[in-house]
């Protein structure tokens, strides 16, 4: 037995909205970005099982895009973030106001 | 066998999800995003998805989640107090609005039918999979493929001017 596209959709939602609730709950901006990632990765599961779905390796092709994309964004998110401890001595995203007025 | 896995995995890949969110050490926070990761390659091999499960591991679990734990402990973030002590006032509200949405969301594709019909299995990508996917890449994906290395190497050449301490000058 194969398990339906539908399964792999629910489960794609409720990642991401996991992942939603988290940046908007969390106030350390490296969890922030953890929580980036995890929604990058549900909508990475959706990809992956509509290309089976659709018998075409696109979806995996894009997956593997947006991998790279991530990984870049990774790396420039985390240098901003040091960048920002080193004038700022937090990561506290209620506290860090510079670009506020 | 396959929708016992399915349930495996997608129980390992919610729990750790929500743990991501709700420790509050960020290098727990970040060792349950790795199990997540574990848990979605998982689902990708269930897909016949196996280089992207292999990448998924190598790079995500690898090379990402390494340089997140590089960074926490860097700036010495490992100690739960220096940090989260403030709650939002709004912080409950925003939770439980947003979970009303998730079960929303939930209950409507659940009660539509959006499965449709499988396309015939592609035995290429099912049996040779790294060597579909490199075909892929290096014809019909090709311009996308140099752009990513360029992004790769402005990201690369960014973070070195990012990070780099100014010299000071007087």
């Amino acid at each position: 037995m194969v398990v339906p596209l539908s399964y792999y959709m629910i489960l794609s939602a409720v990642l991401f909205a996991i992942g939603v609730t988290g940046v908007l709950v969390r106030r350390n901006a490296i969890v922030i970005f953890m929580c980036i990632e995890l929604m990058l990765n549900a909508v990475n599961l959706l990809f992956v099982a509509f290309a089976r779905q659709m018998g075409s390796g696109d979806g995996q092709v894009f997956v593997f895009f947006v991998m790279a994309v991530a990984a870049a964004e990774v790396a420039v998110g985390l240098a901003i973030i040091i960048s920002l401890f080193r004038n700022q001595q937090t990561v506290d995203v209620g506290e860090i106001n510079l670009l506020k007025w | 066998m396959e929708p016992l896995f399915f349930f495996l995995f997608a129980a390992i890949a919610v729990t750790s999800a929500l743990l991501l969110v709700l420790f509050r050490n960020p290098v727990y926070s970040a060792l349950s995003l790795v199990a997540s990761f574990f848990a979605l390659a998982g689902l990708f091999v269930l897909l016949q998805a196996y280089f992207l499960a292999a990448v998924q591991i190598i790079v995500y679990a690898g090379a990402i989640m390494v340089l997140f734990l590089f960074v926490v402990m860097l700036l010495n973030l490992g100690h739960p107090e220096a940090l989260e002590v403030a709650t939002g006032k709004y912080r409950r509200v925003a939770v439980v609005l947003l979970g009303a949405i998730l079960v929303a969301q939930v209950g409507i594709m659940a009660s539509r039918n959006l499965d449709f019909a499988p396309a015939p299995e592609n035995p290429e990508m099912v049996m040779d999979n790294i060597p579909y996917i490199g075909k892929l890449l290096y014809t019909d994906f090709l311009l996308p493929f140099e752009v990513a290395s360029m992004i790769l190497l402005v990201a690369l050449i960014g973070v070195m001017v990012l990070v780099k301490r100014e010299k000071k000058s007087e």
